[in-house]
């Protein structure tokens, strides 16, 4: 009950009831002060502070600083611009699965209507989303690293198996993506009222119509929020690649990049360059919500 | 309960007060003999040894950053040094990178727990003097070292260096190889790792190179490294995993390009665990490297600092790096007049000839070209 009613007054609203909000937001006005004051101090002052690093152009050999653009134009060429866009691939992948995966698993638990099905699989979920870094990594290197228990096992290295590319960091990554899309898509699901089924039903509609134009309508914001959710995640995984990966050569990311340039013995003077791929970050996240909001919009009015 | 808070309280009272008063008082920070320790040159602006132990002990703290322990016998150098002095060495974040060491002694400037010495790469030895960074300090062992190992001012010195080698579990490896050209044979599939990506350690940086010199390259020319590199990728032997103690005892790299102390040193310490683990100076390149020391120029504990530089040029200090397999730079001055220890030194890997090092701009080159085209190689 106390779900249903939750989605209920997000339907509501959602709708435009203009007069309402007008006065809720006049009245709103200073509350929202605390709000925005951290905001800018949280991240506004670090976004400055990065954009003021990453224009700062350190010559290499006298050593003097000046403003330009050449961190940014550096950030964006040879190897950074193949690790950005690595990275963003992977993290494309990421979400992708994740939310294909992570839906069905949900679907599956909620529709079989089993609590003692649901309850397991909730809190294993909510714990496995919270398992990054170096301890998923290291899991995945003692079970299916060079030296693993299963590779050993099956001899998985001679098969062509490797932990260390691509694949297998897509894999290390699906294991705390899916249980966080399992978490964010549940309370949609359960949003799905069955009358709604049964409605579409009595008036002759399949299954597969049933989801084109209503199901998947409905649970499209929760899908979107959930892509866009797994998509940083993974964009943003720093410790779990480099714990896993080492050197980080076989699959150029971003994060590793950053951490290559800021703090390393082998390229001096790099520390700009390295505040310059911040910002690409920042401005590829800002681009996918750009993308996101407009999207999720449109799929909440459908709602209305 | 409220004797600790008053406690507390005044400390924090003592580190504001030191904070507000500490430029003022870095003018005055002279030994009791009258001597300023943060401009001493050497050893007899001190008066002499004595002199600077005891300027060293009145400061009674050394503090040290990015210095394992399992590095070149650091572990026994810290506590050698600590027991003999009896000055207390605070070792931070052992496994920091030269450029984290840079950026300490940047960003905490003027505080109690700025580094007081640094071990860097050549590189950062070199573009930290030119920022002026670094106290010159000529110890007294200065005359032995040659030219080309240290800075005419004084700025910095190399310490010690090694071979790239390569190392191999051969427990797990049936043959051993005992050369770039061996490690591309089918037999090492997914074996073959170095020390962490070459854009960011100086030691897989010198496998690079090392192998560039055994594929045709040379000191101008550092493709060929990363074309073996991809080479080993693409026969499927290139082992992305960063080799460390914990990979070598576990097998994760059973065969490591490495330099030979650090190889060298696993082997001594895995002898009891069951892994036999064998260090190699490859036949078809020999290519050899020193990291240097400096003096933080606002060393927070001066003398202690150029007391901890004289004890690692003294014989005693540089028989304790050879301990650790690596090469000290004043080994051939120490082999002549005989304050080696020649056991230690007998147990070095074998190698031929002269080393030789390539010059700044030759290392400047081969990064840039490493950084624009490692990726494309091994991806």
């Amino acid at each position: 009950m106390g779900r249903r009613r939750f989605l209920m007054s997000t339907v509501h609203d959602s709708r435009p009831t203009p007069s309402a909000a007008r006065t809720r937001r006049g009245r709103g006005g200073l509350a929202t002060i605390p709000l925005f004051a951290f905001i800018g101090f949280a991240f506004g002052l670090p976004l400055v502070a990065i954009g003021y690093a990453a224009l700062q152009v350190k010559d290499p050999d006298t050593l003097a600083t000046s403003f330009g653009i050449a961190n940014l134009t550096a950030s964006l060429q040879g190897p950074y611009r193949n690790a950005l866009q690595s990275s963003i691939e992977l993290s494309a992948i990421v979400a992708f699965l994740g939310v294909v995966f992570g839906t069905l698993l949900a679907y599956a638990v909620v529709a079989s209507g089993s609590r003692r099905l649901r309850e397991p699989v909730l809190t294993a979920s909510g714990v496995l989303a919270n398992f990054g870094g170096v301890p998923l990594a290291f899991t995945w290197v003692a079970t299916l690293g060079n030296a693993g228990m299963i590779t050993d096992l099956f001899n998985l290295t001679d098969h062509g198996w490797s932990l260390y590319s691509f694949t297998g960091l897509t894999m290390a990554y699906l294991y705390f993506a899916i249980p966080l899309m399992v978490i964010t898509i549940v309370p949609a699901l359960d949003g799905l009222r069955p009358q709604w089924r049964e409605a579409a039903q009595n008036n002759g509609a399949s299954t597969w119509q049933f989801w084109r134009h209503v199901g998947i309508p409905v649970l499209m914001p929760s899908l979107l929020g959930g892509g866009v959710l797994l998509f940083g995640a993974a964009f943003a995984a720093h410790a779990t690649a480099a714990a896993m990966l080492g050197t980080g050569s076989t699959v150029p990311l971003i994060t590793l990049k950053i951490a290559a340039a800021l703090g390393g013995d082998v390229m001096v003077g790099q520390e700009n360059v390295a505040f310059a791929m911040s910002l690409d970050m920042i401005l590829v996240v800002a681009l996918v919500m750009a993308i996101y909001l407009p999207l999720q919009r449109r799929s909440a009015r459908w709602l209305a | 309960m409220k004797a600790t808070r008053i406690a507390s309280l005044s400390t924090g009272l003592v580190v504001v007060v030191a904070a507000l008063t500490g430029c003022g008082a870095k003018n005055e920070d002279t030994t009791a003999a009258g001597v300023d320790a943060g401009t001493a040159t050497s050893i007899a602006d001190f008066g002499g040894m004595d002199g600077l132990v005891a300027a060293a002990k009145e400061e009674g703290k050394l503090h040290v950053i990015a210095l394992p322990p399992d590095w070149a016998n650091y572990g026994e150098v810290i506590d050698t040094f600590s027991a003999k002095y009896g000055i207390e060495v605070e070792s931070e974040n052992p496994d920091a990178s030269s450029s984290e060491e840079i950026d300490a002694v940047k960003t905490r400037k003027g505080q109690d727990r700025a580094p007081d010495v640094l071990d860097i790469g050549a590189a950062y030895a070199l573009s930290g003097a030119q920022e002026g960074l670094f106290a010159p300090y000529k110890v007294a062992t200065w005359d032995k070292i040659p030219d080309s190992l240290k800075a005419a001012n004084g700025d910095w010195v190399n310490d010690y260096g090694g071979y790239i080698s390569i190392g191999c579990d051969a427990k797990r490896i049936e043959v051993c190889p005992t050369s770039f050209a061996d490690l591309l044979k089918p037999e090492y599939k997914g074996k073959v790792a170095l020390n962490g990506n070459p854009n960011k350690s100086g030691s897989a940086y010198s496998g690079v190179f090392a192998a560039a010199l055994a594929q045709g390259g040379s000191f101008d020319d550092i493709t060929p490294g990363i074309n073996f590199f991809g080479e080993l990728k693409k026969v499927g032997n290139f082992n992305p995993v960063e080799a460390t103690p914990a990979t070598v005892q576990q097998g994760e790299t059973p065969i490591t390009i490495d330099w030979d102390y650090l190889n060298a040193g696993y082997a001594e310490q895995f002898a009891d665990k069951g892994v036999d683990f064998k260090v190699i100076v490859p036949s078809d390149a020999q290519f050899a490297s020193y990291y240097a020391q400096a003096i933080n120029k606002d060393a927070p504990h001066p003398a202690a600092a150029r007391l901890w530089q004289e004890f690692l040029y003294s014989p005693e200090g540089q028989n304790l790096w050879l301990k650790g397999y690596a090469r000290p730079v004043l080994l051939p001055a120490m082999s002549a007049d005989g304050t080696v220890d020649a056991a230690l030194a007998a147990k070095l890997p074998e190698v031929d000839g002269e080393p030789e090092f390539p010059t700044d701009a030759q290392v400047k080159a081969a990064k840039a070209t490493l950084s624009e085209s490692w990726d494309a190689a091994v991806s």
